[in-house]
């Protein structure tokens, strides 16, 4: 299946004046302790192309890229550089052939000058083997120029504003005359003004001859300036080819797995009802501003409700239930519960609101891996459980006994560590945990990513049972028929605004993908692109599989766990 | 700790936009705040040399100055050193007992002729360095443990060679090894001019090589070196080797000046070095400061020390209570400071 | 503690270990399986082995008197040790107890006049005193605890010689009795030792507090996002480590009917984080073990005893204290920890 789209959009002779190839990676493989990152990738860069490399988390890009540029040594596969095969040792091996990198962070010295930061390691030498600094800055000079950044190159590099410096990492990627550079997610911290500089320089980067590859979750930046793309799902490519062969809603349904047909039926755990809306809403949000990261989002949330919360990696969606819980700093908006607005950025006070956020980051903002099943569950109303200060085993037990049961929780005791159960597991311990604060309000951000199909459906059909006790649940969820199955309204965000609110009917498959992709595109172009008839885009009606996504990759369901996890940070 | 985790990037103070009254306030106090960090030293030095000139009479003669540099000269030394260390993120504290080590060894060794007494105590506090550098940057453990271990050994090694302290070594009378640190040029000790030069070959390794740059490197983000392809191990470990032979030259140079190898010296002298170091603007956390600030700090940790005695507290002591206080002032500011410019 | 349960599992399980990017492949995780165990009881069969070399090559090893002068002179170390392990389990560090711990024999021999629960209560103050300090300095301002704790290590015996002077002899009945009497031919200062250990084992085991301050220490974003008070818990540790280092300073200062600021307490902090490390608590914080870190102390005890009892020159036992010690933190942690 996968060679299908593979084949055809392999071009022998790239349209867009792509020149010759500059590096060519088959086959490549890549496990981490038997968890497969990569299961046969490929990619071809060519000269004076910007080449996209798209994917959700968990795809494999980051593995890839690793790969590339000698950070990780692949299990199996061919990497041919300038038409030779190669395997580089170190990031600084490939370097020295010629393929930089260019980070999402800012990876330079902040103390140091522009200059220095540019040639750090390849300084011009005076005489006694000292930095010939005057031959630095007349270089750096005339390098930043032929890039067109405007910078003092003797300035001191942290003074910059973060778009300029990625700048500087840029010049400092291409001052070894590299042949390949490939750029991780550059924009994910730069404002819309640098992102369209950093764009220049690498257009004329291109424009030079020189072949990029450009990693990033924003499909705005993407279409405005990659030539080709790769699109991974699972560790392996799903699709290559021109960018203009391609629209929005068809590359969002090749990178999420999801057509028409994958969605027929129930596949999730949820088995609710619509749920009818009636009274004042147990969580209301407006005008919530972070900067950078959230716009003027509204939100409420009815007693008994399941709200989702939809949209591409890096459209808010974290940072807006974040904000919410008052973890994340916001500049402006409200946040009331049951009508008493809360105070901005009082985690403590939130929770006795009755708010629980389950963090889409269990290792990071989760679990603590060396403390017991019993220690986890209890860790947020450790008051509760204890008299004067001292632990009570009986209420404890009594307590995490009641989840551990209720939830299903696998584990050889109570005492068991939490680090040695499954990801499933570990995300059930921390639904008990929140569960325990008895919450009015569960703001759910990914609750079942990376985890494995029976435990998924467990949570599901969970997160449906608390709203039918009367919780108002936000869940975050990547995958669209959690979504459409589990929601009764999903707000779908883009690039940190409200881009669709979609509710009952109206949350489907085509409607869901277009609101993601942003609000250019109408549910009409999405169907047309698709080849679908209009009784395609309900997902009751849609019996059997249309023809034109037969061919599509399918059971992305189950991604690769581990995978998934190795890929977030 | 404020329980909000995450902090937006605040305002850029340096990038471009429309000038506001507000971007110009926020920019003015975050040049203020770096000002103070980097240069508070100096100017707290000046008003305090102000001060006591006019308090003191005996104290603005160029005698009361050349004392007070040739004491600053051997602290200088060893702060030098430091300063490498604490450049990478990392810290030694075996410098007393090596800074001692070396003083024993040089006076042992003057027998041999001053060539003898020079090399010696330089290969063998540079050895103790190679070795804390090795533990350090191959075998990943954490600086501070590994140099408290290198305090011990030193010490140990120190008394093994002085038969258990007893013995004193006492350098020849009339050998040349004791005009090293006796002899004047231009009116100034050789020590002192040594540290001008050692100033110098610093600010020289700071600002015009890869080395100095990589030290930097590594102290502000050690994934960015390695990523950046720079030798982050090689350079660690040479860094411990310099500041073993900075301790080491200061410990010979003390062995000139006292004509004998104290086994007693050195006691506390790493906690003094460090002081001067953050007092100098320094980082402790790594990957910022200046060589010549750690000068300026033991420049001020001296004339603090001149203060403390002509005010009658004639316990040396003093001294290092000032120390911590002052390491303690200085971290909290830096970090307020740090803070204040992040704005 | 629970030490022979099951080996983790988190490749066959699911997404446990695999999260950081960085992570290393399989080799090194196979190492880490058999690594575990020595980490997690090396302590107690190195303890075992340097009993048996000693009951073989020591003479009189095995009597009451050589025990009991064992543990009197384990006991500061203990409960210096213990404060220790608690600053470690929240991913901190104290270096300033050595100096604290010569700041309170510094202070009480002057508040003799208050009679001596009266100078031991000041003593033992000024360990609350200092320990706030590094804590607020920790937990509010943010500065590193290395950092923090050196300032007062630095300082702290400073201030101890200008208060003490030199060397003050303590004729103090009270303290006297303290330092040499026993109950039921148990010194009082390996009770109080007993004490500690039994009060530290149940702050961390059974209170709140304790799981507080082991959840800070593993994983402290998740502890913020559960509402715990971080700040507190993080300066009430910094606190009970100053508390118990005075006590230390205390128990040894009536143990040699003197005081000398310049000698009390001098290296502990190495002792101290030698004992605490080796005794399987990790540095990067998440869990303390009490025992271990016990049985940390008695072993690095028996090693100087040894050293001692077969007159290794001063010289020689250092060196090689050194070098176990770094021998002791490399198993612990060596090239896991400044690699991340």
């Amino acid at each position: 299946m996968t060679l299908t789209a593979t084949e055809k959009a392999l071009p022998t002779d790239g349209g867009g004046g792509a020149g010759e190839v500059l590096f060519d990676a088959t086959g490549v493989r890549k496990s981490f302790g038997g968890v497969h990152a990569l299961r046969g990738a490929h990619i071809t860069v060519r000269s004076g192309e910007i080449h996209a490399l798209i994917g959700e988390n968990g795809a494999g890009k980051s593995t890839l890229i690793k790969v590339l540029t000698g950070v990780y040594e692949p299990d199996a596969g061919e990497l041919r550089f300038l038409g030779e095969d190669v395997q580089f040792a170190s990031p600084a091996a490939a370097q020295d052939a010629g393929v930089a990198t260019v980070y999402q962070e800012v990876n330079l010295v902040p103390v140091l000058s522009v200059a220095r930061n540019i040639y750090l390691g390849r300084e011009p030498r005076t005489r006694w083997g000292t930095v010939d600094i005057k031959a630095m800055h007349r270089k750096a000079r005339e390098l930043v120029r032929r890039l067109g950044i405007d910078v003092d190159v003797t300035g001191e590099l942290g003074r910059l504003g973060l778009g300029v410096q990625q700048m500087v990492a840029l010049a400092r990627a291409v001052s070894v005359d590299a042949r390949v550079v490939i750029m991780d997610e550059p924009t994910s911290s730069l404002e819309p003004r640098e992102v369209e500089t950093l764009f220049g320089v690498a257009r004329n980067l291109r424009d030079q001859g020189v072949g990029i590859v450009f990693v990033s979750h924003r499909l705005d930046e993407l279409f405005a300036l990659c030539d080709a793309l790769t699109i991974m799902r699972d560790g392996e490519v799903v699709h290559t080819g021109r960018i203009e062969d391609i629209d929005r809603s068809g590359l969002v349904s090749l990178m999420l797995g999801r057509t028409i047909d994958d969605v027929v039926g129930s596949s999730t755990g949820f088995t609710r009802e619509s749920h009818v809306v009636e009274g004042e809403p147990v969580l209301s949000v407006r005008g919530l501003e972070a900067r950078h990261r959230v716009h003027d989002v509204d939100l409420d949330v009815h007693r008994g409700e399941i709200v989702g919360l939809g949209g591409l990696l890096g459209s808010g969606r974290s940072e807006t239930v974040k904000a919410v819980y008052g973890a994340l700093q916001t500049e402006g908006g409200t946040v009331s519960v049951d009508g008493k607005q809360l105070r901005r950025g009082d985690v403590p006070r939130s929770l006795r609101s009755g708010i629980a956020l389950l963090s889409e980051d269990r290792k990071a903002e989760g679990v603590v891996p060396d403390l017991s099943v019993r220690d986890n569950i209890a860790l947020a109303v450790l008051s509760r459980v204890s008299r004067f200060g001292v632990v009570s085993d009986k209420k404890m037990d009594d307590l995490v006994d009641v989840f551990m049961k209720r939830l299903k929780i696998k584990a050889s005791s109570p005492h068991q560590k939490v680090r040695e159960l499954s990801g499933g597991n570990q995300q059930k311990v921390l639904l008990a945990r929140w569960l325990c604060t008895e919450p009015t309000v569960f703001l759910l951000d990914e609750p079942t990513r990376g985890i494995d199909v029976g435990a998924k459906r467990e949570v599901q059909a969970l997160i449906g049972e608390l709203a039918e006790r009367g919780l108002g649940v936000v869940m975050i969820s990547s995958e669209v028929e959690e979504l459409m199955e589990g929601t009764d309204r999903v707000v779908v965000l883009h690039d940190g605004g409200v881009s669709e609110v979609l509710s009952g009917q109206d949350i489907t498959n085509a409607r869901l993908l277009a609101a993601m992709a942003g609000d250019e595109y109408t549910e009409e172009d999405v169907v047309a692109v698709l080849g679908l008839t209009d009784e395609d885009t309900t997902p009751q009606g849609a019996t059997d599989a249309p023809q034109g996504a037969a061919d599509m990759p399918q059971g992305a369901t189950d991604m690769p766990q581990g995978a998934t996890d190795e890929e977030e940070r | 700790m404020s329980v909000t985790m995450e902090t937006n990037p605040g305002i850029d103070p340096e990038a471009d936009g429309p000038v506001t009254d507000e971007v110009r306030g926020v920019r003015r106090k975050a040049r203020a705040a770096r000002f103070a960090q980097q240069q508070g030293a100096l100017v707290v030095l000046v008003l305090l040399v102000v001060v006591m000139s006019f308090a003191y009479p005996t104290f603005a003669s160029a005698a009361s100055f050349s004392q007070i540099a040739l004491q600053a000269s051997f602290l200088a030394i060893v702060a030098l050193g430091m300063t490498l260390v604490i450049f990478t993120g990392g810290i030694d504290l075996s410098v007393g007992s090596v800074f001692a080590l070396g003083g024993v060894v040089a006076a042992w060794a003057s027998q041999y002729g001053v060539v003898a007494a020079i090399v010696l105590p330089l290969v063998v506090c540079g050895a103790i360095g190679l070795v804390q550098g090795l533990i350090i940057a191959r075998g990943g453990l954490p600086p501070f443990i590994v140099t408290l271990a290198g305090l011990l050994f030193a010490r140990g090694l120190l008394l093994f060679v002085t038969d258990e302290g007893s013995v004193t070594n006492k350098v020849p009378t009339g050998s040349a090894f004791l005009r090293l640190a006796r002899s004047e040029l231009f009116g100034v000790r050789y020590t002192v001019w040594l540290v001008v030069v050692l100033v110098l070959v610093g600010v020289l390794v700071q600002t015009r090589t890869t080395y100095g740059a990589t030290l930097l490197a590594i102290g502000s983000q050690e994934e960015a070196a390695v990523l950046m392809g720079m030798p982050v191990d090689r350079v660690k470990v040479m860094t411990y080797v310099v500041s073993g032979m900075c301790a080491g030259l200061a410990g010979l140079l003390t062995a000139s000046y006292t004509a004998s190898g104290v086994t007693t010296l050195g006691v506390g002298m790493e906690l003094t070095a460090i002081s001067a170091v953050v007092l100098g603007g320094t980082l402790l956390t790594g990957g910022a400061g200046s060589v010549v600030g750690t000068v300026v700090g033991v420049l001020l940790l001296q004339v603090i020390a001149n203060l403390i005695n002509r005010l009658g507290l004639t316990d040396s002591n003093w001294q290092a209570v000032t120390s911590g206080a002052v390491l303690l002032v200085v971290a909290t500011s830096q970090q307020l400071l740090r803070r204040a410019q992040r704005v | 503690m629970s030490s022979a349960t099951a080996p983790p599992t988190a490749q066959a399980g699911g997404t446990g270990g695999q999260q950081s990017g960085v992570q290393e492949p399989t080799p090194a995780r196979r190492r880490r399986v058999d690594g575990e165990w020595v980490r997690r009881n090396g302590v107690y069969l190195a303890l075992l082995v340097l009993v048996v070399i000693n009951v073989i090559i020591t003479p009189h090893f095995v009597s009451e008197g050589s025990l009991r002068l064992q543990l009197v002179q384990v006991a500061p170390v203990v409960i210096v040790a213990l404060g220790m392990a608690m600053v470690i389990g929240t991913e901190g560090i104290d270096l300033s107890v050595g100096a604290v711990m010569a700041l309170s024999a510094a202070l009480m021999p002057l508040y003799l006049g208050y009679g001596t629960v009266g100078a031991i209560v000041v003593g033992v103050g000024i360990g609350a005193v200092t320990g706030l300090v590094a804590g607020v300095l920790i937990a509010k301002v943010g500065v590193q605890p290395i950092v923090a704790t050196l300032g007062i290590m630095i300082g702290g015996r400073g201030l101890a010689i200008v208060i003490g002077g030199s060397i003050k002899s303590i004729d103090d009945p009270g303290l006297v009795a303290l330092g040499t009497g026993s109950f039921l031919t148990i010194p009082y200062t390996v009770l109080v030792a007993l004490a500690a250990v039994l009060v530290v084992g149940f702050l961390v085991r059974r209170t709140t507090y304790g799981r507080q301050v082991v959840a800070i220490g593993g994983n402290r974003r998740a502890s913020l996002l559960a509402g715990l008070p971080v700040s507190r818990v993080l300066i009430t540790v910094y606190v009970v480590s100053g508390l118990l280092a005075a006590v230390a300073g205390v128990i040894l200062a009536a143990r040699s009917q003197a005081s000398d600021p310049t000698k009390i307490g001098l290296l502990m902090e190495l002792s101290a984080i030698t004992a605490v490390v080796i005794g399987g608590t990790p540095l990067s914080g998440g869990s303390v073990r009490i025992l271990g870190t016990v049985a940390g102390a008695l072993v690095m005890q028996l090693i100087t005893s040894t050293l001692i009892s077969h007159n290794i020159p001063d010289s020689m036992a250092q060196m090689i204290q050194a070098a176990v010690v770094i021998l002791a933190v490399y198993v612990q942690i060596g090239r896991k920890g400044a690699r991340s």
